[in-house]
């Protein structure tokens, strides 16, 4: 057992995409099996928090965590990972930049409990109970984590050694991230892996012009040609200010780039970054010509930080 | 002897869940309580965002069943575009969907529910898993089972850009169509995903059914409830996963309820507990009676043996030749052993290839016309497929602009929330002896009532130590620097 | 101690920073609020700026250009204009009250116009109270 590689794969707030992802490399899995004990991994596994509480500190030479930190759990595992393991990998969107879940951040978690127990459309009638950290049933202290105020990336609460990201990482990228791992061949604390420097638009085939916005379209509102840069032709598109790695297969498939690669290299805030980008290519000089094209664009913040509320800047609402 | 059982986490399914099992001072199992602590909340966070965007967005519900998401969510969003979809764009999410189906029900059954059969149940956890599985039935089974899900996955991607997190529907139908060189790459491969399904059942048949203690054990085990079943049908009563009635029938054979996806809310209604956070549907016109089994109960389940139990007949010939095996064998239509939505899950798969097959043999298939461009913004619509594990509902609401108001998300796994609860606590009394510990066979025991029913976790709350000293700085609410001490 | 805003202001260099010049050497007296930080042009300001200046304890953020038309660089300040409507609608949903961010044209001469600009916004940030940034975010790592 010591000779095998240990490691452990946790999901924190995630969708179990990212442990899809690493299925998803097909027999390469059967690889990574050959050569590592999975001492965790609850998807696929039966190891549990006992066993992971067992260990010694150090004992896991990877461990990989998927999704945000949402509660106290989450941070809690994270925490005991981070103790655990040499290696702490932020596998996922999520992990890296708080990923979907992060939208959160741009609502409250009073607003939250409210819909999701007391308003909706089928909630019981009537209905005054929302989830508690602590409650007494039958005589039994029952408990469950607590929601946190925010949505944290990993990096938030632990030390972060590589970042991973894509939603979910792309399965080629993930290959050539554990065999990094497996033959010793890391780069520097703190990199990005399974990624490029460069942005989006440098891997994606279709053919760029020049762009000059006079009128921003809804996808439905247009049947946009397929072969010429999505963002020349009034259609949103991140990949102006996200990081390539993907195979850019959002754009080639039709559709625009969201963002899930988060933003390219040397960039703080990529919401900022589209932000600046996209208004570059409005093509006006006049204000109020300008705000009418801009009043194309609903919703521009979940749009420039659909993936990456938590690692903005400014990381969550502030409305009182 | 200890006066509380705690299995944390729960393994092999997607998503968090433990279980807490109380035991009385003579170490009887006196109560046990199955909680979900994940939360993300979706239905709040999505209001704001373009609802052309939320189809993107809810796939990240789940990651092993984003297309399910993505495909209620479509016609949720359909809904609010006045139902104006190109006809053929329909057909093709149908395709795209079955052959979603095919690859995680491959997933669930070799990677998460094989394991308890094929290792057996009390086998060693380090073992206990895919790989163990695929070193027990040997790497060419693992090999199939590896290449028909690689596959499935591949026919997704050609059909609609992406295998998982789909980003292929759109308000009017689809972004792309198929093309006549892709629909003969997929032919081929469809014919190989029946070969698969009818090499699974019979797997099953070896593996499972000629186990005479399994057999016991799905039979005349305690893994079986008395709740009723709900299931979408299409016009003959055959189960369709895309589209089509919700039908409720209890668990002797009887019809509660049948209706269009619109009505939902007039038959399904949801219960809130303080020590979790997923919610109880129920049976609205029944009201909410606790977790309480009897043909009075207001609980169903919503699962593949739940889908063939409200159904009449399979909607394909070999499948219908599976169901009615299946139900000859478990001794009638409904079944209400639980352990048999295995073996449903593979009788489904036979339709799903056969509904490929179909597809593939239709000349309308490669047509060019898969989206409408000139919508109107009606405002609401209601979204209902089968994900694998249930029935999934999402309604949205919006306003003038396509500006998301409202969601509203009933998924698949939640739909068996009391269900699971009461078969936990059912399978813990029954396995957990007075003045004996149970071992670590005995509890995965316990979990393999709720992992029959492949559940979704994330899916269901969508809705979001020498005294060792760490003293950790934060700037602005960042990690920047630790520093340990014995630790 | 009544609560006293910290306001940084990004200014071009041609206009906007010799207008406050302008301001100082004409002896206008006004509120010392504002932290001076000369850009070459408006242009240079990515919205990065201005939130990274409110996460790092500013209450507020002043932007001054030339006028439409008189840019020193002929658009510079035109790609200010364009920016400027995201990064508003961008602080509005992240609950940043509007008034702590504003964007002005001030000329080189005018120099009592800069100075009722920094006199009306310190007036309008004081009223709004220190920046919520800091509070949310310490209330924030209580709980955990």
């Amino acid at each position: 057992m010591a000779d095998k590689l240990q490691i452990a794969i946790y999901w924190g707030a995630g969708c179990g995409g990212c442990d899809v992802s690493l299925l998803d490399t097909n027999e390469f899995i059967l690889d990574v099996a050959a050569v590592a004990d999975i001492r965790l991994w609850p998807i696929a596994v039966d190891g549990k928090y006992k066993d992971l509480e067992a260990m010694e500190d150090g004992e896991l030479d990877l461990a990989a965590f998927n999704g945000a930190v949402r509660n106290s759990e989450n941070e809690h595992i994270a925490r005991l990972l981070r103790r655990k393991s040499k290696i702490m990998l932020a596998y996922g969107s999520c992990a890296y930049m708080g990923g979907i879940p992060g939208l959160a951040n741009l609502t409250s978690r009073e607003k939250i409990f409210e819909t999701a127990y007391l308003k909706n459309a089928s909630i019981e009638w009537g209905n005054g109970v929302v989830p508690q950290p602590e409650s007494a049933v039958n005589g039994k202290t029952l408990d469950l984590p607590r929601f946190y105020r925010r949505v944290y990336r990993l990096s938030a609460v632990v030390d972060v050694d590589y970042f991973l990201p894509g939603c979910p990482p792309q399965p080629e990228q993930v290959k050539a991230a554990l065999l990094a791992v497996v033959k010793g061949e890391l780069p520097p604390k703190g990199s990005v892996v399974g990624a490029f420097e460069h942005a989006l638009c440098e891997d994606c085939p279709r053919t760029k012009n020049e762009k000059k916005i006079k009128k921003f379209y809804r996808p439905w509102q247009v049947a946009a040609d397929p072969d010429t840069c999505l963002l020349e032709q009034g259609v949103l598109c991140a990949g102006v200010a996200t990081r390539s790695g993907c195979g850019v297969r959002c754009p080639k498939s039709g559709i625009p780039c969201r963002g899930c690669y988060g933003p390219a290299a040397g960039v703080v805030d990529q919401g900022a970054k589209l932000a600046s980008a996209i208004a570059s290519i409005v093509d006006s000089k006049d204000p109020e010509e300008i705000e009418g094209i801009l009043a194309g664009l609903p919703d521009f913040t979940g749009f420039a930080y659909r993936y990456g509320v938590p690692a903005s800047l400014l990381q969550r609402s502030y409305r009182q | 002897m200890t006066s509380k059982i705690t299995i944390d986490p729960i393994t092999r399914l997607e998503g968090h869940g433990k279980i807490s099992i109380f035991l009385d001072d003579a170490g009887a199992v006196e109560d046990c309580y199955f909680q979900i602590p994940e939360l993300r909340g979706f239905e709040q966070f999505v209001v704001g965002r373009p609802i052309e965007e939320l189809p993107r967005i809810v796939t990240r519900i789940c990651g092993v069943c984003p297309a399910s998401h993505h495909m209620a969510s479509a016609k949720a969003v359909d809904g609010c575009f006045g139902n104006t979809v190109a006809p053929l764009a329909h057909k093709l999410r149908d395709m795209y969907y079955n052959a979603h189906f095919v690859h995680s029900h491959t997933a669930h059954f070799y990677a998460l529910a094989a394991p308890d059969f094929v290792l057996g149940p009390d086998a060693d956890p380090a073992v206990r898993n895919i790989l163990g599985v695929v070193a027990k039935v040997g790497l060419e089974i693992g090999g199939k089972v590896i290449r028909v899900r690689g596959l499935a996955q591949e026919a997704q991607r050609i059909i609609g850009g992406r295998n998982t997190q789909d980003i292929w529907c759109i308000p009017g139908g689809v972004y792309k169509g198929l093309k006549p060189e892709e629909l003969e790459q997929i032919k081929p491969w469809v014919d190989e995903f029946y070969d698969f399904a009818q090499f699974s059942l019979q797997l099953f048949r070896d593996v499972v059914l000629g186990n005479p203690g399994y057999v016991d054990l799905i039979v005349n085990g305690p893994y079986t409830l008395d709740v009723h079943n709900m299931g979408l049908v299409d016009e003959n009563n055959a189960p369709n996963f895309y589209d089509g009635k919700v039908r409720v029938v209890d668990y002797e054979g009887k019809e509660i309820h049948k209706y269009e996806p619109k009505q939902y809310a007039e038959y399904v209604a949801e219960h809130v507990e303080p020590w979790t956070y997923l919610k109880f549907p129920y049976l609205k016109k029944r009201g909410w009676k606790g977790f309480v089994e009897g043909i009075d109960s207001s609980l169903y389940c919503a699962t593949p043996l739940a889908r063939l139990n409200v159904a009449d007949r399979m909607a394909t010939p070999k499948a219908q030749e599976g169901f009615e095996e299946m139900y000859r064998t478990v001794g009638g239509h409904p079944c209400k052993a639980l352990l048999v939505q295995h073996w449903a899950r593979l009788v489904e798969m036979v339709q799903n290839a056969e509904t490929l097959q179909a597809y593939c043999a239709d000349p309308e298939i490669t047509g060019d016309h898969v989206r409408m461009v000139d919508l109107p913004i009606t405002g609401e619509g209601v979204g209902i497929v089968e994900a694998m594990r249930g029935t999934l509902t999402h309604h949205y609401t919006c306003d003038d602009n396509g500006i998301c108001t409202s969601a509203n998300l009933i998924v698949g796994t939640t739909n068996n929330n009391a269900p699971i609860q009461m078969v936990t606590k059912k399978v813990a009394q029954a396995l957990i002896k007075p003045g004996v510990e149970p071992d670590q066979g005995i509890l995965n025991m316990v979990e393999m009532a709720f992992r029959a029913f492949d559940p979704c976790y994330s899916c269901a709350t969508h809705s979001l130590g020498k005294m060792p000293l760490e003293a950790a700085f934060y700037q602005k609410g960042e990690l920047v620097k630790t520093i340990k001490r014995n630790c | 101690m009544s609560f006293e805003p910290k306001i940084v202001g990004f200014l071009c260099n041609w206009c906007s920073y010799t207008g406050a010049d302008l301001a100082g050497t004409s002896r206008i007296h006004y509120a010392p609020n504002v932290r001076i930080i000369r850009v070459m042009c408006t242009a240079r300001i990515d919205p990065t700026f201005v939130m990274k200046a409110l996460t790092d304890g500013a209450d507020g953020v002043l932007i001054c250009g030339c006028h439409p038309g008189d840019c020193h660089y002929s658009e510079g300040n035109y790609k200010m204009m364009r920016r400027y409507p995201l990064l508003k609608q961008m602080l509005a949903d992240f609950g940043i009250e509007p008034a702590r961010v504003r964007l002005e044209w001030v000329s080189a001469s005018e120099g009592q116009r800069f100075a009722d600009v920094v006199n009306d916004m310190t007036q309008r940030v004081r009223e709004l109270g220190p920046s919520p940034v800091r509070t949310a975010l310490i209330q924030d790592m209580a709980e955990r």
